[in-house]
């Protein structure tokens, strides 16, 4: 066998009582794309963060091409042969990109090379990074990273929240790193991805390393496998039969709300829809359609430019995120830390909306809340080992504390935005069966979603956004990726494919 | 319609228009400052027709001090800190100078001034190292070394006295060339083009504007975010070591008692355009804002109202500007 480039032998991390990682191992062979998987809370960002310098192992080595190695922060791991691309951008928000990249040494010329193979021909590197869009970041964060030319690329989650054509790219110019004998580890929620791009993967489950596995057929089964544990629960195809016993939305149920050509800022032209009570209506499009000026407006942090919301057949205005919720309307944004406090307590933090309101500032009901507040943890079977901070949890957790402060509410309308974004199968799946059991209730769920196939996991109907207007509207049941991608984009129904859309 | 926003992505060329227009946005604050500079002086020579070239130098005298601390003070709010012991510092290096210099040679007044510079960078230094070790906020920390700094200043001297060389005085007193150009004002100019050059033409400023922007995102960059803080600190105390000095070259003694510079260099920091959360703004703004400040003190003296009401001025105005900046902020987002 030949030498790793990089291997990890043995690393363990506990922070205070909680064991992040117990017995971690990974090998990366020269010349691989080697993913690392593992459900949230499996000790995977722990892993990525030891091997980056960020945090320091508790025990364990780390041999680079058999040498041990000692980091103590990124910039030492660089040395050692180490980049990393992170999940958020790690450019300077008020310096502009020339300052960014003299800023971590990389040749301007080299960058904007791989800029180009990444499908961003043009950038002026007089913008500052805070002017730029979130998928450019990402791209010039890659191409930053590959101009450095690393024996060793850490990808985190490097294609979520990338549109699908440049996302393409990205796995393309990933998969050609093989050939110059240098290496990548690719960290990712998408199991597709993987499939194609990967040669090996490495799975952690509950902070130990618990098999090394081939990519070639039926792979994905075995990681799936191996990342749920003995006694697992069902693969996704078969965990949340969504649609199927779900008849479509009609005139018969009450309409909860109704958005009437609303219009806002410059992305969100003119959209029109109605979510029934006890559906999940699934939104998609590609990333600056309008969906977040939607989800602002809704929730009422922004105030519409032209248009109307209608909740239970009254019109209403919102001037402040109290008012929508007042009218029923929660919304669980994807940036978890936009949701949360995160230096209290899961109590607290489920609690909040009740005392929210000034009038109800006065002695606390311990008693009351308490049982509301175990009611809506055992419902979502939330993790509280590290409750007393709400930033001591995993993402999935952390979400899942995000959802269970309104269903202690009490939910009538649900808007998700992106809920699952960067959160492992396991928890994704109880998100999809909780967003059902909440519509079976009778609440009203509109469910924004960058994975396409989510809407057939989760939705009864979905509702296609593109250029800040809606362009279709179908059926859970055939909303099939293409058919998705394919309205996502803008066309129109492929001919002699069936006539997907529905036009309500 | 939607092009301005959605082009920064992916835009064209710079054509010259582009450039010019960008440059012109991104220093709207320190060009509005300068014309809010020129309509004061205009204001000031309507009040009191006398005002001239003796008013520009007294104007310039009264900046010194405050303008070199103010540029301390913004390096710091820059790299994302802040030092409220600015002003003891300079009460410290003040007395210290004053002290050392009473009967010394005029020789060996340069190896005071000398020391007394690397004395405020040790200060600034302790400052930022207790900063970093202790992980206690910014805030806090330089408050209570405040506290230190002015008690060591007594302990220095205990009431006014010392002296100051006579070339270190003449080095303030008087003008350059014309009578237009005080000498204060130039050294003015050159203390901040010595902050000013290397904060924008170096890695090192680079780094100080990247930890106050996004210290994550700086960390991963691959800059010590610990050395940097504590060099920006260390670079404050010897910007207030220079106020100090330019206390006693106004005065010829030591005082120390902390005049109300941390006020004056804070206020002028946020009027100067540097964003208090920190990686944005420049020290051209900062020095302009130090002139404005002086100025409508200087009017309010004209005008026969308490002085004293300038502390009021000045502490409305941080919070004016602030909100005014956050307001400007949160437009430009919009539109």
């Amino acid at each position: 066998m030949t030498e790793p480039l990089l291997h990890a032998i043995g690393v363990a991390k506990r922070y205070g009582a909680v064991t992040a990682l117990r017995d971690a191992s990974l090998a990366v062979l020269p010349g691989e794309v080697h993913a690392l998987l593992g459900a949230n809370g499996a000790g995977k960002s722990t892993l990525v963060k030891i091997l980056t310098g960020a945090v320091h192992p508790d025990a364990g080595r780390i041999l680079v091409r058999g040498q041990e190695r000692q980091v103590h922060s990124p910039s030492e791991a660089r040395r050692t042969g180490l980049v990393s691309v992170y999940q958020e951008p790690s450019l300077i928000p008020d310096l502009d990109v020339a300052a960014n990249l003299r800023l971590s040494r990389t040749p301007l010329e080299s960058v904007r090379g791989w800029l180009s193979k990444l499908g961003i021909e043009r950038l002026d590197p007089a913008h500052t990074a805070r002017e730029l869009p979130l998928a450019t970041l990402r791209i010039l964060d890659l191409a930053r990273a590959l101009a450095i030319e690393p024996d060793v690329l850490l990808l985190d989650e490097m294609t979520a929240a990338l549109p699908a054509d440049l996302t393409e790219k990205v796995l393309e110019v990933v998969g050609g790193i093989r050939a110059t004998g240098r290496s990548v580890i690719f960290i990712s929620h998408r199991m597709l991805e993987i499939s194609e791009l990967c040669d090996r993967a490495t799975v952690l489950r509950d902070g130990e390393t618990v098999g090394v596995v081939d990519m070639n057929e039926g792979a994905a089964e075995e990681i799936v496998q191996l990342m749920l544990g003995p006694g697992g629960i069902n693969r996704p195809e078969e965990a949340a039969p969504a649609a199927a016993d779900v008849q479509p939305a009609d005139g018969g149920r009450p309409v909860r709300l109704s958005v009437r050509s609303v219009r806002a800022g410059t992305r969100l032209q003119n959209v029109s829809l109605d979510l029934y009570a006890g559906e999940v209506l699934g939104l998609v499009a590609l990333e600056g359609q309008g969906q977040d000026e939607l989800f602002e407006v809704l929730s009422g942090s922004r105030r519409p430019d032209t248009g109307e919301l209608v909740v239970d057949d009254r019109v209403v205005h919102f001037r402040h995120p109290a008012d929508a919720i007042r009218a029923g309307l929660v919304y669980v944004p994807a940036n978890r830390v936009d949701a949360l406090l995160m230096q209290r307590s899961v109590r607290e933090n489920i609690s909040l909306p009740f005392s929210a309101a000034l009038r109800r500032w006065g002695p606390i009901d311990m008693s009351g809340e308490a049982s509301r507040v175990d009611g809506a943890v055992d419902r979502l079977q939330i993790d509280t080992r590290a409750q007393s901070e709400v930033r001591r949890l995993s993402g999935g957790n952390q979400q899942k504390v995000t959802i269970a402060r309104w269903v202690a509410h009490g939910i009538r309308t649900l808007l998700c935005f992106d809920p699952t974004r960067g959160i492992d199968i396991r928890t994704k799946q109880e998100i999809y069966r909780l967003v059902r059991e909440l519509a079976g209730t009778g609440a009203a769920v509109l469910l924004y979603t960058s994975e396409l196939e989510e809407v057939q996991l989760a939705c009864d109907r979905v509702v296609v956004i593109f250029g800040g207007r809606v362009v279709d509207e179908m059926p859970a049941a055939i909303a099939d990726e293409p058919t998705l991608m394919r309205a996502a984009y803008g066309l129109p129904p492929e001919a002699g494919a069936q006539t997907a859309g529905v036009k309500a | 319609m939607s092009a301005s926003v959605d082009a920064p992505g992916l835009a064209a060329g710079t054509d010259l228009w582009r450039t010019v227009a960008r440059t012109v946005r991104r220093n709207a604050w320190t060009l509005g400052l300068l014309g809010l500079l020129v309509v004061l002086l205009g204001v000031t020579h309507a009040i009191q027709p006398s005002y001239g070239a003796a008013g520009v130098e007294s104007l310039a005298k009264a900046a010194l001090p405050v303008a070199l601390v103010a540029v301390g003070q913004a390096i710091v709010v820059i790299a994302g800190g802040i030092d409220l012991s600015v002003a003891s510092m300079m009460a410290l290096t003040n007395v210290t100078a004053a002290a050392l210099m009473k009967g010394t040679s005029d020789e060996a007044a340069v190896l005071v001034v000398v020391a007394v510079l690397v004395l405020g960078i040790a200060l600034g230094a302790i400052n930022g190292t207790l900063v970093v070790l202790t992980r206690v906020p910014d805030i806090v920390v330089t408050l209570a070394m405040s506290f230190v700094w002015a008690g060591a200043a007594l302990l220095v001297l205990s009431t006014p006295g010392g002296a100051a060389a006579q070339w270190l005085r003449d080095l303030y007193n008087g003008t350059v060339g014309s009578e237009w150009l005080p000498k204060a004002l130039v050294l003015i100019v050159v203390a901040a083009a010595l902050a000013w050059v290397p904060l924008r033409r170096t890695r090192m400023g680079l780094v100080f504007y990247a930890i106050g922007s996004d210290k994550l995102a700086a960390f991963r960059s691959g800059v010590d975010i610990r050395r940097t803080k504590v060099a920006s600190y260390a670079l404050c105390g010897l910007f207030s070591a220079m106020g100090g000095l330019a206390i006693t070259m106004a005065t010829g003694t030591g005082i120390p008692v902390p005049g109300p510079y941390t006020l004056a260099s804070v206020a002028a920091v946020v009027l100067g355009g540097v964003s208090l959360a920190g990686g944005r703004g420049g020290l051209v703004g900062v020095v302009l804002a130090v002139f404005v400040l002086r100025l409508v003190r200087a009017d309010l003296v004209f005008l026969g109202i308490d002085p004293n009401f300038t502390t009021v001025i000045e502490g409305l105005t941080m919070v004016i500007v602030v909100m005014v900046g956050a307001m400007l902020a949160m437009r430009s987002r919009r539109g």
